[in-house]
């Protein structure tokens, strides 16, 4: 492939682009057809305005105000693998997959001592390689109709990561991805994963974002679909460290078959704009899913998490626990979806939302939706925003803590419950840190 | 060791205290006794340094320092302690962990090293048994889901963790069935020393039974309206507190 720079705006641009492109972006004649179909779909709905409900209180439009080039190479830029080793959780050595705006860096990367049919590449050379796969799961889950970002995505990515892992196997060690983001220049990067979880199968995935010598504003838009079939147990994590500059898109969209277990957290702890959508269908019988999140933001930061979970079938449970801490002039939004469809009886849905506010001026939306059409269900959302509780501060400086140390305690406190489902150890050290470092400022 | 001169404080806009004067010496034990709403939670809440309070005008000293001007910190750190009459639950936050930080934050402040952790499980060790505290409730939340008489308890072992040289019983006895008052008031008679006082404010004489005080206060209206002796308390006890209001002041 030509080495692109193509200076993209809003509108009819993207059309012309994708005229210009498609041809060079990899897949074969199917993946072509759906790069056709979605550009279709994204040049329908458009980049959202303030009419789109679903993006009125994150609105994307002045992201998109300016010439953005897209990234559909791997930048030339040298990343020394002490440079990377920089984004490593210590403890966590084994898998460790690092993707250059979603190229996948054979250099940096080390996956040792996979169980044999577990397939880690990046998507390009899938899209081939692992036709088979793709054809059966690949932008089946996404719905390009559904969302212009997830259009655009699956008509204009470039790469991104596959992840396959067969029936009856057990991946033991979590599973890395370092998503490194690097430019010199404006840039829209659009990296695009798939990971299949077959039948009675375990995988544990952590996925962070970091920006690297990145000396300009970038656009992220990522979009990742999780096939989780019968039987199989999913952990996914994601964090969100390091991300001043990129304004983030980030789709996760999962599809859960039978008995089948999916647990994650989004962790944002520096991000500039971060939308985070993350949707999950359930699609059988006695399903369990649970989604927290935590998030802090400062100055003039904006976290946006929408989730939707839509309960198809009867007998399932999922939980929903969000978190935010909130100072400067930040703005954060929660919008909780919840479907629970005409016979799916017997469902357990839960979802809470909880916020701190710590200066005048920051400010939260949340927003629950619950969507009932089955008549047996329990299902119920709360929401709460406030300030620190000042008696439990005035307790505490009562016994010798300063304001600065009571107030961390205080927020470390509030914040654990949406991190303490992480049980990968070394991770859930990691993120403490971090959040000791966040709260310290 | 504390010298309270003239205190008129209040809150929002409503005097509240309205001249306190009390000199207490290290080593002695205080009771402040009055009826509901004369102020005695609110003389307890200026003396930890409660914002909400406002104090309009006198003085208090403390070991010859200004304690008014300190944030709440430093009177802690400098010595004074408040047994809370309502302890504050607050899920997530690790009694252990929170009196570690307490210490080694009033350590640094006499700039003492902060203990190590052999050293400073060895104390919890030791004052848990002083309230006869199970190691659970140690590690549990601050006050989370603990009964009335736990709170209370938790209270007293966090003091003995602190060493203050000046406690301030704000109604410890609250809330408390006999065998709670007894374990409390017990724990804090093992705490009484010379170079340590005690302000114990109470609604009842009862606790005076288990703990007994150098001398007692009748606070009423905002005024100690009349001081003496543990037998004071026996007084208060049989008459109530309708005779004393004969000898407040006319408003």
């Amino acid at each position: 492939m030509n080495a692109t720079v193509e200076k993209i705006k809003t509108g009819d641009k993207f059309a012309e682009l994708f005229d210009r492109l498609h041809t060079q972006l990899p897949g074969n004649a199917s993946i072509q057809s759906i790069r056709k179909n979605a550009i279709a779909a994204f040049l329908k709905q458009g980049i959202p305005t303030r009419k789109n409900e679903e993006y009125k209180y994150s609105l994307p439009e002045k992201l998109f105000k300016t010439n953005y080039s897209l990234a559909t190479k791997l930048p030339s830029l040298q990343i020394t693998a002490d440079d990377s080793k920089t984004f490593d959780i210590s403890g966590i050595t084994q898998n460790k997959i690092v993707l250059i705006n979603g190229f996948y860096s054979q250099q940096l990367s080390s996956v040792n001592n996979l169980t044999k049919g577990v397939i880690v590449s990046d998507i390009s050379t899938s899209f081939e390689k692992h036709a088979a796969h793709i054809e059966k799961h690949f932008a089946k889950y996404a719905n390009v109709d559904a969302d212009p970002f997830i259009a655009l995505n699956s008509a204009l990515n470039a790469n991104g990561l596959f992840i396959f892992v067969p029936e009856n196997t057990v991946v033991e060690q979590p599973i890395h991805i370092i998503n490194i983001i690097t430019a010199n220049e404006l840039s829209l990067i659009q990296p695009r994963n798939l990971f299949i979880i077959e039948k009675n199968a375990e995988i544990k995935i952590i996925e962070s974002l970091d920006a690297y010598k990145l000396s300009t504003n970038v656009v992220v838009n990522m979009v990742t679909e999780i096939s989780v079939a019968e039987q199989s147990k999913v952990q996914y994590y994601k964090l969100q460290n390091d991300c001043e500059k990129i304004a983030q898109i980030n789709t996760t969209q999962v599809y859960q078959l039978e008995n089948s277990h999916f647990d994650t957290n989004t962790v944002t702890l520096n991000g500039d704009w971060v939308r985070n959508n993350l949707n999950i269908v359930v699609d059988a019988e006695n399903c369990e899913t649970h989604l927290n999140g935590l998030f802090i933001s400062k100055n003039n930061q904006h976290i946006d998490n929408h989730t939707l979970v839509d309960h198809q079938k009867p007998n399932c449970q999922s939980n929903q626990l969000y978190k935010g801490v909130l100072s400067g002039k930040s703005t954060g939004v929660f919008n909780g979806k919840i479907y629970v469809r005409r016979d799916a009886q017997k469902i357990n849905a839960y979802q809470s939302s909880k916020n701190i506010l710590l200066s005048d001026d920051a400010t939260i939306n949340t927003k629950p939706e619950l969507e009932i059409y089955a008549d047996d269900v329990k299902c119920s959302h709360g929401s709460s925003t406030g300030q620190l509780n000042e008696d439990a501060l005035f307790y505490l400086r009562a016994r010798g803590l300063s304001t600065d140390s009571a107030k961390r305690m205080l927020l470390y406190a509030f914040a654990s419950d949406a991190i303490n489902t992480i049980r990968i150890d070394v991770l859930k050290e990691h993120i403490d840190k971090l959040i000791e470092k966040q709260l310290i400022q | 060791m504390l010298s309270i001169k003239n205190l008129k404080a209040g809150i929002a806009g409503k005097e509240i205290l309205k001249g306190i004067n009390l000199e207490v010496k290290a080593g002695e034990v205080h009771a402040i006794m009055g009826p509901n709403g004369s102020g005695k939670s609110t003389l307890s809440n200026v003396l930890a340094g409660r914002e909400d309070y406002d104090v309009s005008d006198g003085q208090v000293l403390f070991n010859k320092k200004n304690l008014l001007e300190m944030p709440p910190e430093d009177r802690a750190r400098e010595g004074l302690f408040l047994a809370f009459q309502y302890p504050v639950e607050i899920p997530g936050v690790s009694n252990i962990n929170f009196l570690k930080t307490a210490l080694s934050e009033i350590r640094q402040y006499k700039g003492l090293p902060p203990l190590d952790t052999k050293e400073f499980l060895k104390l919890v060790k030791e004052k848990q048994a002083l309230v006869e505290m199970q190691g659970s409730l140690a590690n549990r939340s601050v006050n989370e889901g603990f009964s009335g008489g736990e709170k209370k308890r938790n209270e007293i072992f966090q003091m003995a963790m602190l060493e203050p040289t000046l406690a301030v019983l704000d109604e410890t006895d609250s809330g408390l069935d006999i065998d709670a008052l007894r374990i409390v008031a017990n724990g804090v008679n093992m705490l009484r020393a010379k170079n340590r006082a005690f302000v114990v404010i109470t609604h009842y004489q009862r606790l005076l039974d288990y703990i007994v005080p150098d001398f007692v206060h009748v606070l009423y209206n905002g005024r100690i309206v009349k001081s003496g002796t543990k037998e004071l308390a026996m007084e208060l006890e049989e008459k109530g507190y309708e005779w004393i209001k004969e000898l407040a002041p006319a408003v």
